[in-house]
Formats: C-alpha cells, structure tokens, sequence
C-alpha cells in the first residue's frame, strides 16, 4: 500500500479516513518517537488532526470541565481552573516529557496511548474523567477504567476518535495531588507514581480515590487505599495504612527503571506523598506545582 | 508517494515534494539545505534538532514534516535576523556555552523559546527550559550564564572584552 498523508479540517473529514484505515498524529510524540524506537512502524495511512478547530480549548460546561482532545499539556498547565480545581492534572501535564514535548503533545494522544506510566493517567481516572469516542457510526462516552485495556491497549475500536475528556467538578473541599519517583527532572517517565484525590469535610475525609502509575498492567485505582482513608481524619496513621495498602496492591514489573522489588517499596513512600499533598490543598494550603518536586526532600514526609 | 507541500521557513517558503514519513528535521536539513539543525538521538531525547513551529518547541526529529505546512518554522539560520549572531548567541560565545557546538543549534532554540515566555528567569527556570537538551562538553555552566546574560541585556558586540563578572575563561593548567 503506497503512503498517504491527508489533513483534517473537521471531526468528520478525520473520521471518514479513519474509516478507511488512516491513522490518526496530532503532536506526534508518541506516534513518531515509537516509530523511531521500534514499537510499530508508521502507518501507512496518515490523518493529522492537528488543525480542527472544535477539538481544541477548555471549557467550563457547569457541571464539568471538558478538555478537547487536542488541548496540550502545556495549556493544561497554564490553565487557572485547571491549577485550581484539578491540581493533580497539573501536576503530570507540568512534568510529561520537555517543554517541547507539552507543547506539542495532547490530552487525546497521551490518554489513547494507554501508557500504564503516563503522568496524567491517575489524575484523570481519580478525577473520574470520561472520555468521548466518535466514530462515523456515532459517540459513546466512557469511562477510563472501560478505556484501558494494557499496555498500550485500548478498548476503542479502530475507527474511533478521542473527541473530548469531561471531568465532574470536584465537590467543595477537595484537594488533589500528584507525585512521581523520578530519576531526572525532564524527559523522564514515571518510575513509580501516585495520585490522591481527596475531600474533606469539618476535618474528616469524606471521600478518596487514589490510584498507582507504572506499578500494574493499567493505572488502576486502590480500593483498599481509598477504604483507608475515608472516614478518618486524614492523620499519620491513617496515611500510613492508606499508603501500604497501595504497595500491598502493585503489581510491578522490573525494567531499567526500577526492579519490582524497589517498586513496591517506593510505591508506599509516593503514596504518602501524594496523599500529603493533597490533603494539605484540601485544607486550603499551599503545595507547589508539580508536587514530585514539592515534595522532594521535604523534611515533612519524613525523609 | 511524493506529495507536494510548501514549507515556511525562516520567514521563506519552499516547495518541496515529501513522503509522508519524512520528519521536518530531514526535510529541513535535505530538502531545504539549512543544516544548521542537527540529529542527535532521532528519538526526542536530545534536543538537537529543536525548531519552534509557529513559535513553540519542537523535536523536529519526531515532527512530520507535512504537518507544519501553512506553519511558521524557525530554525537557528533564523535566529538572528539580519544580525550574522544575535544577543542570545553572543552571549553563548562570550560565556563560553559553546565547546564542540554540536547540542548548540537546539539549545538556542529552547533558550529563545524560554526567553519569550518569561524573559526574565531564575537559574532554576533556566535549567529547567534547556532540560530537554543534551550537552556532552560545557557541563551547562556556561549555557545557564549565557542565557542569565541574554535575559538582562546588554550583550556587548564580538571582538568586545566580556563585560560579565563570570566571564573568564576556563583555567586550564599545565
């Protein structure tokens, strides 16, 4: 099959190629990067949907936060709602890859690449992010627990397009964190990562979710963390049992980043962190953006 | 196939016939002859072949070139204008943020980049926005206080002493 390139003007030119086997690029830094390291070749068949207008901007619908599939870690970053209500999304978008990589790669590309290690994947899922597919036969909203399948797997059938990412309000009184083990401060992958989200209420947390990156086949959350914490004031030792709940629940694998073994102890030093972090934004205090390097060496988490 | 594309560069146009895998980086490099942009790791890594399309960075390694159609490129052939070196270069001569050159291109490009978005950064903002470029010569010392230079101004013309206090040349003994 000879190579074909085409640029997308609207959803529905993009869909009508990727009907007819196209591929979608946006920014490309994944597409292209696992091309030259190997992963897959290119394809032969190429959609860029890099110029459609109404895959592009935040916008605040009432209910929901909804982020265009195109819609760039960089943007996301500088974003004030997004600082504010979903701090734990600007805490990954502020460390994925450089400054060139957040300033060309996207939301849909980062969330249909399906890394079980990208930065904003636990944000995203403990923010009970949705993500809207279109297809030419029409659109289905799914949740990202339904979305990843593996590694690099999705459940999206070929000829879908990531349109959109809708986030839910967080309720009043809910602060949110992310934080990864890192070896250097960009161009890095998360070696271990962990999100919490948290509300708190008169001084009792009323709700949790935390989930664990790079630790298992997908993001995933931790129930057993989440138990943990809700209900409690959100002291030492309920931080203590939260984050060993979440080493008790990875599954890691060893890599050149890290052996399993170091995974899993590391696992329940993030854990805390992430969990510190956002239950000092919950009370209204202050954490800096990106929280991985807030909190490194922060006499506070006891190391 | 060749598909038939004009490319913006550096303020000119170019019409080039490009298959559809080519990256901007080679497109740019053998289609247009402005080598100035340099392949490192071809994988993002490196910073080498860092570009600003329409004003933003990018690994022009892993960019398809048919993309930046009807976008702005600039590369370091660009940087400077009409000047031969601009402030910015001048003071990665002048503080010595230069030794085999290679990383140099791409560098300049991410501190331009850096610069226009916060012209005036820390040491600490200045590590960070180079970060996703490699140096295997300087140790970056010399990098950081060229663009700390750049960023307060006045970077005297070559052939000038250097006015900077950190401006001395490496000791090299014996």
């Amino acid at each position: 099959m000879s190579r074909s390139f085409t640029s997308a003007a609207t959803v529905e030119e993009a869909l009508a190629a990727i009907d007819l086997g196209a591929r979608p690029v946006a920014g490309g830094t994944d597409l292209v990067v696992g091309a030259r390291q190997g992963k897959a070749p290119l394809p032969d068949a190429i959609v860029a949907i890099d110029r459609i207008d109404g895959l592009t901007g935040i916008r605040n619908d009432g209910g929901a936060i909804v982020l265009g599939a195109l819609v760039t870690h960089e943007a996301l970053v500088a974003d004030a709602t997004v600082r504010q209500r979903l701090t734990a999304l600007a805490d990954a978008c502020a460390i994925v890859g450089s400054h060139a990589t957040r300033a060309q790669g996207t939301i849909g590309g980062n969330v249909m690449n399906a890394s079980p290690a990208m930065d904003t994947g636990g944000p995203l899922l403990c923010l009970d992010a949705a993500v809207t597919l279109r297809s030419q036969a029409g659109e289905r909203t799914l949740g990202l627990a339904e979305l990843w399948a593996g590694p690099g797997q999705t459940t999206a059938s070929p000829n879908e397009l990531l349109t959109a990412v809708g986030i839910p309000v967080p309720a009043a009184g809910t602060g949110s964190c992310y934080v990864r083990l890192e070896y250097r401060r960009q161009m890095e992958i998360a070696v271990v990562g962990a999100t919490a989200v948290l509300t708190v209420v008169d001084g009792a947390v009323t709700d949790a979710r935390i989930a664990i990156t790079a630790l298992a086949p997908t993001i995933r959350r931790v129930p057993g963390a989440e138990a943990a914490l809700v209900g409690t004031d959100g002291g030492a030792a309920a931080i203590a049992a939260a984050a060993t709940a979440t080493a008790e629940a990875s599954t890691p694998i060893s890599d050149v980043r890290g052996s399993a073994g170091y995974r899993s102890a590391m696992a329940e030093v993030i854990a805390r962190r992430a969990i510190a972090g956002a239950l000092t934004r919950a009370g209204g205090g202050s954490v800096e953006i990106p929280a991985s390097q807030a909190t490194f060496g922060d006499p506070g988490s006891g190391r | 196939m060749k598909i038939s594309a004009t490319l913006r560069v550096n303020g000119t146009s170019y019409p080039v016939e490009l298959d559809p895998h080519v990256s901007l980086l080679r497109a740019v490099r053998d289609e247009l002859g402005l080598t100035g942009s340099k392949e490192g790791c071809d994988d993002s890594e490196c910073g080498a072949c860092m570009m600003l399309l329409d004003g933003k960075p990018v690994n022009s390694c892993s960019y398809l070139a048919l993309q930046a159609e009807g976008r702005d490129v600039t590369t370091i052939e660009g940087l400077a204008g009409d000047e031969e070196v601009g402030p910015l270069q001048r003071a990665f001569l002048q503080q010595f943020g230069v030794q085999c050159g290679f990383c140099t291109p791409g560098m300049l490009i991410s501190a331009t980049a850096l610069l226009r978005a916060n012209p005036d950064p820390s040491d600490e903002e200045i590590k960070i926005g180079l970060s996703g470029n490699l140096c295997r010569c300087t140790g970056y010392d010399g990098i950081v206080k060229a663009v700390r230079q750049a960023a307060a101004g006045g970077v005297p013309p070559l052939g000038q002493p250097p006015t900077h206090a950190d401006a001395t040349p490496p000791h090299h003994a014996g």
